[in-house]
């Protein structure tokens, strides 16, 4: 009998593993998908018109058979780090805050606050962005005001909620015994913080700013009502630009041949952004994990 | 040079981080604010009970707030098991190797894929090639691959954050693997999987370009899953975008503000009666 | 012996599959969809009320996207009725049978304390294309001209573009992706002159006359305001069954009238 029960579990176990082996395969499969989906539309054109010229080309004027879009690339690139400066020193300054030295009855109120703020549409931020910080940069700072500070400045804010809440629960995550650890060894809290905590949270602190950085350079909506969407090269942060996301957005309902597979192209050129920018922080994080 | 005592270096970082997340949370609350400045004047009971009039120039956004709760319902019912089944698998079944590095990788980067892209291809696969049309199947199976990478990474990282020595102790006492992860691990590894959660729906919530592109805009009461529908994000999107009623608009985005905000002291109130629960 | 994680679990999913059961069981009457114009997409939504009111055993959906969804869309079968607000159509949808139902006026605006109240068209073609780049060249104060313009293949555009004159947009022009978008830029900003949907003035923004003629329901309905463009419902081969039916109502007395009622001008004068 007890034989028996053991060769039970062993098949409960068994399955629930190729269960779980199923589900996998079947989410890495669909995440597969779009890549092939993004790829097979705008290779094509990438091979036909060449990397380089697509990507160090300046002029973006497609009725005239110009696909070049340095331009927009520079735009992305400077939008999703002006954002990454905003967003990530307050919002990890937010989290140690929030979950070191403010009592657990005020955190278990802001927090949700916080969370909530992820829900807001980005058209709204878009909306709020076009209303009141564009004319403030306007009057105070010059140019139109629909610019790339704009653009980072509200995309800031936007990842904001990400980052506080992943930051906090990778703090709030680890063992006591760490802190106590440090304290007992005569520490400040604040020493214990940035000397033990912050490397034990390190982490996830990373997860919430890749997150973060994926959402920024991801964001559609309110960049495109925020930046000026002009296809031009800056030359200041207070000039109108407009990154890729915005491109394709703005000219797919209607793009047919070339054009929209350089449209696709334009995203394939955005994957690959995505993949460097991972590439880099990961190699940043096993460098300091190896100290 | 004299060294700073501890003391004063600790005051003045605390009150940077203080200053910090003050302006933070000023800047956040400006938000909702305005928001509900703008908007709850508009609100009321029949603004949220009756179907929209005149484009939405009048009349309410019953039919939105349907639309808003069915859309993330469906995502997240597909995205969950499948997103914390990876994870599991992913950190508790395999062992630690190229194979897991390059499908965190890989995770990481489709979390960064733009909003439109999942919108287009929304389009092109469910809504042309599978011929499903417009509709609230499409826009779940989309928003749930837009969702996966982050319930799958968040997941992870709260599995990981679970300390060895609770999957020490379960296996001393006998348990299988399954029984480890389904009767500890997991439980532990709650209040993450529900940030991620939470995150998710919140994006699902807000997400305007992906939805319209594959649930579509139609202003009617879905009566199956094959019928559009448009979420509240969308009809603010409309309403301003075509500039049909500022106030309106508004008052959707006031009422999603106060949606999401019960939305989120539910579940936070739920997960607490679920942990006060397991420690007894 | 189920534990209290799998009792909830199983709870979830029991509850998941009484909604979807609950929704899957749902009838469908004659649906028609219409996809296209974004312009004209909330009138189309008014048409569709009344439409369904005296028809309710046939639903009608519109959704949006823009012309060349609805075109594609019309083409593809994803939607029955394409919308295109465009003054010609391109080279694709000569293959839809296409129906003129609407007109509708596009209006060049500035901000309200810019004190200019007339344009030439030339005037007009200069400043979009950035020859014309201060306000005091046409009269008004020393300050920049702000352009603002919809995006590539906006039928607005496009239209706008053909009718003011062949130009190529000014490459400092801001772009915005949609009349609303537009209004709040231009009443936002004093230097700032863009175009959009005569239906969407309001007192935020101000209208100037082109070539003497102002921008008002009456010189629009007489034909003297030049920028207008023809609102296009577009099928494939010929109308039948409830497709029909709703073309017809559109181009019917009532729906004329309705659409006269809303700002837009009617297909027949």
């Amino acid at each position: 009998m007890a034989i028996a029960g053991r060769q039970v579990k062993a098949a409960g176990e068994k399955s629930v593993q190729w269960i779980l082996r199923t589900v996998a395969f079947s989410a890495m499969a669909s995440l597969l998908l779009i890549a092939v989906f993004i790829l097979k539309e705008g290779a094509p054109f990438l091979l036909r018109v060449g990397p380089r010229n697509f990507l160090f080309f300046s002029l973006w004027d497609p009725q005239n058979g110009c696909f070049g879009v340095y331009p927009m690339v520079v735009a992305s690139v400077w939008v999703t780090l002006g954002a990454m400066l905003v967003g990530a020193p307050f919002g990890i300054a937010g989290a140690i805050f929030l979950a070191e030295f403010v009592p657990a009855g005020v955190m278990r109120v802001i927090k949700p606050t916080i969370e909530l703020l992820a829900g807001i549409p980005s058209v709204v931020y878009g909306f709020i962005g076009v209303m009141v910080v564009a004319p403030l940069v306007r009057d105070h700072l010059g140019g139109p005001g629909l610019s790339l500070l704009t653009a980072s400045v509200i995309l800031g804010v936007m990842i904001l909620p990400t980052v506080i809440s992943i930051s906090t629960d990778a703090i709030m995550s680890v063992p006591n015994s760490y802190r106590e650890g440090a304290l007992a060894l005569g520490a400040t809290r604040w020493q214990s913080v940035h000397m033990v905590i912050l490397k034990g949270a390190r982490s996830g602190i990373m997860a919430s700013l890749i997150l973060a950085m994926g959402r920024a350079i991801g964001e559609t909506m309110a960049v495109i009502m925020v930046a000026g969407n002009t296809p031009r090269l800056p030359h200041s942060v207070l000039d109108p630009v407009r990154t890729l996301t915005a491109n394709i957005a703005l000219e797919m309902g209607f793009a047919t041949g070339l054009h929209r597979q350089a449209l696709f192209a334009t995203g394939v050129v955005l994957f690959v952004i995505i993949m460097i920018l991972n590439a880099v922080a990961l190699s940043v994080m096993k460098r300091s994990h190896a100290e | 040079m004299p060294r700073i005592p501890p003391r004063y270096t600790q005051t003045f970082a605390v009150s940077i981080l203080a200053a910090a997340t003050a302006l933070t949370l000023a800047v956040l609350g400006f938000i909702i604010g305005f928001v509900l400045e703008k908007g709850l004047p508009v609100v009321g009971l029949d603004f949220l009970l009756s179907n929209p009039r005149e484009m939405g120039r009048e009349g309410g956004i019953f039919p939105t707030l349907i639309g808003t709760v069915l859309l993330p319902l469906v995502a997240i019912v597909i995205a969950l098991p499948l997103g914390v089944g990876t994870a599991v698998h992913l950190t508790e079944y395999t062992r630690e190797s190229r194979a897991t590095r390059v499908i965190r990788f890989g995770t990481d980067c489709l979390a960064g894929i733009p909003s439109i892209i999942f919108g287009l291809f929304g389009f092109i696969f469910f809504v042309s090639a599978l011929k499903l049309g417009w509709c609230v199947l499409s826009g779940g199976l989309t928003l749930a691959i837009m969702i996966l990478p982050t319930i799958i990474r968040t997941s992870e990282e709260a599995i990981r954050a679970v300390p060895y020595s609770y999957r020490e102790v379960s296996y001393s006492l006998g348990a299988t693997r399954w029984q480890t992860v389904a009767g500890v691990v997991l439980p532990n590894a709650l209040p993450g999987i529900v940030t991620g959660v939470m995150l998710s729906i919140g994006r699902c919530i807000g997400e305007t370009a992906a939805v319209i592109f594959t649930a579509g805009a139609a202003l009617r009461i879905p009566r199956s899953l094959f019928d559009s529908v448009r979420t509240m994000s969308v009809h603010f999107y409309i309403l301003a975008r075509e500039g049909i009623s500022s106030e309106k608009a508004y008052g959707t985005a006031a009422v999603l503000v106060i949606a999401i905000l019960l939305i989120n002291t539910l579940s936070y109130w739920i997960m607490h009666q679920f942990l006060a629960k397991r420690s007894r | 012996m189920l534990s209290r994680f799998a009792r909830c679990v199983s709870g979830f999913v029991g509850l998941i599959f009484g909604v979807v059961a609950l929704l899957g069981c749902g009838g469908r009457r004659t649906a028609i969809t219409l996809a296209g114009s974004t312009a004209f997409q909330p009138f189309a939504e008014k048409l569709a009320e009344q439409f369904m009111a005296m028809h309710p055993d046939i639903s009608v959906i519109v959704q949006g996207g823009g012309s060349a969804v609805g075109i594609q869309a019309a083409l593809s079968g994803t939607a029955q009725i394409g919308m295109a607000d465009l003054v010609t159509l391109p080279p694709e949808a000569t293959a839809l049978t296409s129906l003129v139902v609407a007109r509708d006026a596009i209006a060049v605006v500035v901000h309200p304390a810019n004190p200019i109240q007339e344009l030439t068209s030339e005037q007009i073609r200069d400043i979009f294309s950035g020859k014309i780049r201060y306000w005091s060249e046409v009269g008004g104060p020393e300050r920049p001209i702000t352009v603002v313009s919809r995006e590539a293949g906006s039928g607005t555009r496009t239209s706008f573009e053909a009718i003011i004159g062949p130009f190529a947009l000014s490459p400092v022009a801001l772009v915005q992706d949609s009349n609303g978008t537009i209004r709040e830029t231009v009443a936002n900003d004093p230097n700032a002159v863009g175009y959009l949907s005569h239906g969407l003035l309001n007192e935020r923004i101000k209208a100037v006359g082109v070539d003497g003629v102002q921008c008002t329901t009456e010189n629009i309905m007489s034909g003297s305001y030049r920028i207008v463009r023809p609102i296009f419902l577009l099928t494939k081969g010929t109308p039948g069954g409830a497709v029909k039916m709703f073309i017809d109502y559109v181009l019917s007395p009532e729906g004329q009238k309705l659409i006269a009622d809303s700002d837009l001008i009617p297909a027949k004068r």
